[in-house]
């Protein structure tokens, strides 16, 4: 299929460009030279920020929205903005995180404003996947835990939470994987500084929009297909990972 | 039943060291929130940003407790990120307007940029006047036969996007007061994303910083202008009339960190490098 | 204790609720704030009027970018849903498990690749393809449609093959039993019944679609003018704010906060439409 093409196509390109020193060295010459390190540590930062934020704030509402509400009109109206939120292109969080975090808040072109603005992004998709997954879990074992004299909150944490938790593991790789792959939403908050971050103040430049500068501006070819594979294989790396998790945990529960 | 619980408890303990982990990764990540002090930022252009972003590498080396951190954003976003303080250095790829230069208290010229008209190797037309280009523009000419030596095919038009320093210069050099750039041409975000297209389609034509000519992985041919070949040369003695600054802008004078790195790129050192980029000398360079 | 902790729970919960929430009216807010007077300025008229020039002219009229848009989505839904329901039919339907439990992880990494890689294949493939045989400057419409038909795909398929799996096996075996062929039962009868989730399928790919942004600015050309064929270069509404808002400012950043409210709405719609289909079928 075509599809397969294009990655079969871009892997071709590339093996002889990774090597241990296009993972280990910062680049040089505007990406020209060395390797692409920076850029790897920069994804890595901005997608774990933008996790460890959201992760708390889309899974304790979902609980809220699936546990402690009765699903009236307010809980559908919030659901219904949730999915359109979620479904909003991400250059309209990049336009508001640009204004919002780096202008207005003074917290420039950094990591932390990239991070802010991804966990913006993802937080409506995190909601939503794990009300999902909450929602599946059968009522009744809410009610024999219940009837077992065990509080709601015990309920939630010991036997809902734990049976949800394939559906919100999933949920939050989407979202991982969603950061990695994010350009536009970033370029415009986390800038495209080409050096190694010093604090969560430093811009930095992700994989995504250096693949991005690199091909755009025709720089050097070998280097934004070396990155691109990288991504992809990220991405694979990450889609195995779920898998195994995934099936695991459904082996356990079973 | 009782193997469903113990399954659901060792999850739970699972998800507890996990928690604890986030926990502490975001305490790191806290932790390094402070603002180290010595971190000049320089912010404006996209058209300067990669020198200047050179510049600070280099100088980076010589002074490695200094960080000088160079970003992108545009001419404009770069004086108003000076305006509001955000960054200590704006760049701009233009000269000031004048509303520009009632809170700009400071500003030096760092290099002088020729604007380059680009077109593939392989087009036969080399030698175009100011009037040709401006009737490419607008559209009165669309077709490259039209013009000196010109195969017959149609003309693709590249541009940059409104805002750009880039396009403001070509606006004012090229086009004059009230004639506009066809909406039809096609709108490129950068130097390098123009210079892309024009590199692979045999029949476009665009405009990029002169020093980006050079710089790329495919050719593409800089045209001449009333017979005057874009140089360097020809610039410095005033005979290619498509020239814009490199400003170096602040509020007030810069001091400190700031201060020393100024000094640097216009020092006989760093103007070099900017020389060897394809730039010529700017007018506050030191002797 | 325990009360106190029951309670305590209850507060955090709602806490992290009603913060998340109030993010998420946050950033609506925000962008109705910043887009909504500029178009009080110039009016509806002018807002949705035929030129782009925001600094030279002054001139913040989106239609050609809403015609962009149309144009770029419809051409990709046009390629990829056809395709998209091949797939989903062929794996749900005819393909071994083998074959199946090779593509449902195919497809779930194709969905997610970077947009941009998908981009730069079509500025690298598609484009000189489209300038070599077709003429123009391959930066079209027709590019772009190809590469977001592509970007599509994975959401068609495996929604709609979801939907086809999910049908009552009793429709298949009932359908089989009269003496229909497979394909006449799959066209007959489980299509039908499944066009609920299959049109919310081809909704929620052209969402994606329209709110698509790195990949179509590097193969549309970014023109901001009315395209007169499939050979011309668009902007879409996604680009428009792509590709300008790093230098905006003014009334130009507040006119790209405009363009963005015209998406928001977009997708809205699509939204609401899609379940709308989805829940007619309860």
């Amino acid at each position: 299929m075509v599809l397969v093409a294009i990655i079969v196509y871009i892997l071709i390109k590339v093996l002889p460009e990774i090597g241990w020193t296009f993972l280990s060295q910062s680049p040089s010459d505007m990406g020209r030279g060395g390797g692409i390190l920076p850029t790897i540590v920069g994804t890595l930062l901005v997608t774990l920020l933008a996790v460890v934020i959201a992760t708390p704030f889309g899974i304790g509402t979902a609980f809220y929205l699936a546990e402690y509400t009765r699903g009236g009109i307010l809980t559908r109206i919030i659901r219904f903005s949730a999915d359109s939120l979620a479904a909003i292109p991400s250059i309209v969080y990049g336009l508001f995180g640009f204004i919002f975090f780096v202008t207005q808040l003074g917290l420039g072109l950094s990591i932390l404003s990239g991070g802010l603005t991804l966990a913006f992004m993802i937080l409506p998709t995190l909601i939503r996947t794990a009300e999902e997954a909450i929602l599946t879990v059968p009522q009744s074992y809410r009610e024999v835990s219940f009837s077992l004299g065990a509080t709601k909150w015990q309920t939630i944490i010991k036997v809902v939470f734990p049976s949800a938790m394939r559906g919100i593991v999933n949920g939050l790789i989407l979202s991982v994987g969603r950061c990695i792959a994010e350009t536009a939403a970033v370029v415009l908050t986390a800038g495209s500084a080409l050096h190694m971050p010093k604090s969560v103040f430093s811009s930095v430049r992700t994989m995504a929009v250096h693949f991005y500068t690199l091909a755009s501006e025709g720089i050097s070819m070998p280097k934004a297909y070396g990155t691109a594979a990288l991504l992809i294989i990220l991405i694979f790396l990450i889609n195995v990972v779920t898998n195994i998790l995934v099936n695991r945990m459904a082996a356990k529960g079973r | 039943m009782r193997n469903s619980e113990c399954g659901i408890k060792r999850n739970y303990k699972n998800m507890r060291s996990v928690i604890v982990i986030l926990c502490v990764i975001s305490v790191c990540l806290l932790s390094g929130c402070s603002r180290p002090q010595a971190n000049v930022i320089v912010l404006g252009s996209t058209s300067v940003e990669p020198y200047a972003g050179k510049l600070a590498e280099i100088y980076a080396h010589i002074h490695p407790d200094r960080e000088i951190d160079v970003q992108g954003g545009g001419s404009g976003v770069g004086i108003a990120a000076v305006e509001s303080g955000i960054a200590d250095i704006g760049m701009s790829s233009r000269a000031l307007k004048e509303e520009e230069k009632e809170f700009i208290g400071w500003e030096k010229e760092i290099a002088k940029d020729g604007l380059a008209i680009i077109v593939h190797p392989d087009n036969p037309v080399s030698d175009l006047t100011l009037e040709e280009i401006r009737g490419i523009y607008t559209m009165e000419v669309t077709n490259w036969s039209q013009l000196p030596g010109g195969d017959d095919a149609p003309i693709h038009i590249i541009t940059r996007e409104e805002g750009s320093g880039t396009r403001s210069a070509f606006e004012e050099l090229v086009m004059g007061k009230g004639v506009w750039i066809t909406q039809k041409a096609m709108v490129q975000s950068s130097n390098g994303a123009v210079r892309q297209i024009v590199s692979g389609d045999k029949n476009a034509i665009g405009f990029i910083s002169l020093g980006l000519v050079e710089i790329g992985e495919k050719p593409v041919k800089a045209l001449a202008l009333n017979g005057v070949a874009a140089t360097r040369e020809n610039i410095e003695n005033g005979s290619y009339e498509l020239s814009r600054p490199f400003l170096f802008v602040a509020l007030t004078e810069p001091d400190g960190p700031a201060k020393q790195f100024v000094e640097y790129v216009l020092s006989p050192e760093g103007q070099q490098i900017l020389i060897a980029e394809g730039f010529i000398r700017g007018a506050d360079a030191a002797p | 204790m325990r009360k106190f902790k029951e309670k305590l729970s209850g507060r955090v919960f709602f806490a992290l609720a009603f913060s998340s929430i109030s993010a998420l009216a946050l950033i609506t807010v925000f962008i109705l704030i910043k887009g909504l007077p500029i178009i009080g300025k110039i009016g509806l008229s002018e807002f949705f009027g035929m030129t782009w020039a925001p600094v030279s002219q002054n001139k913040f009229g989106i239609f050609p970018m809403i015609v962009g848009t149309v144009s770029v989505t419809l051409g990709a839904a046009l390629i990829g849903v056809p395709i998209g329901i091949c797939c989903s039919i062929f794996l749900a339907e005819y393909a071994p498990a083998a074959v199946r439990n090779i593509f449902r992880p195919a497809i779930q990494l194709l969905a997610g690749i970077p947009s941009v890689v998908y981009g730069f294949w079509g500025l690298i493939f598609i484009v000189p393809l489209i300038r070599e045989y077709l003429g123009g400057p391959g930066l079209s419409i027709l590019a772009g449609a190809i590469i977001l038909a592509i970007m599509i795909l994975p959401t068609v398929i495996s929604i709609s093959e979801v939907s086809l799996l999910s049908l009552p096996r009793q429709y298949k075996e009932g359908a089989l039993a009269l003496g229909m062929t497979h394909w006449q039962t799959i066209k007959s009868v489980l299509l039908p019944s499944a066009k609920s989730g299959i049109v919310a399928a081809v909704i929620l790919g052209i969402g994606r679609a329209v709110g698509e942004t790195m990949a179509v600015i590097l193969v549309l050309g970014n023109a901001p003018a009315l395209p007169a064929s499939l050979k011309d270069s668009v902007r879409t509404l996604t680009t428009n704010i792509g590709i300008e808002m790093g230098y905006a400012s003014g009334d130009h950043q507040e006119a790209l906060f405009a363009t963005g409210i015209v998406l928001f709405i977009i997708i809205m719609i699509l939204n609401s439409t899609a379940q709308y289909v989805t829940r007619k079928k309860h």
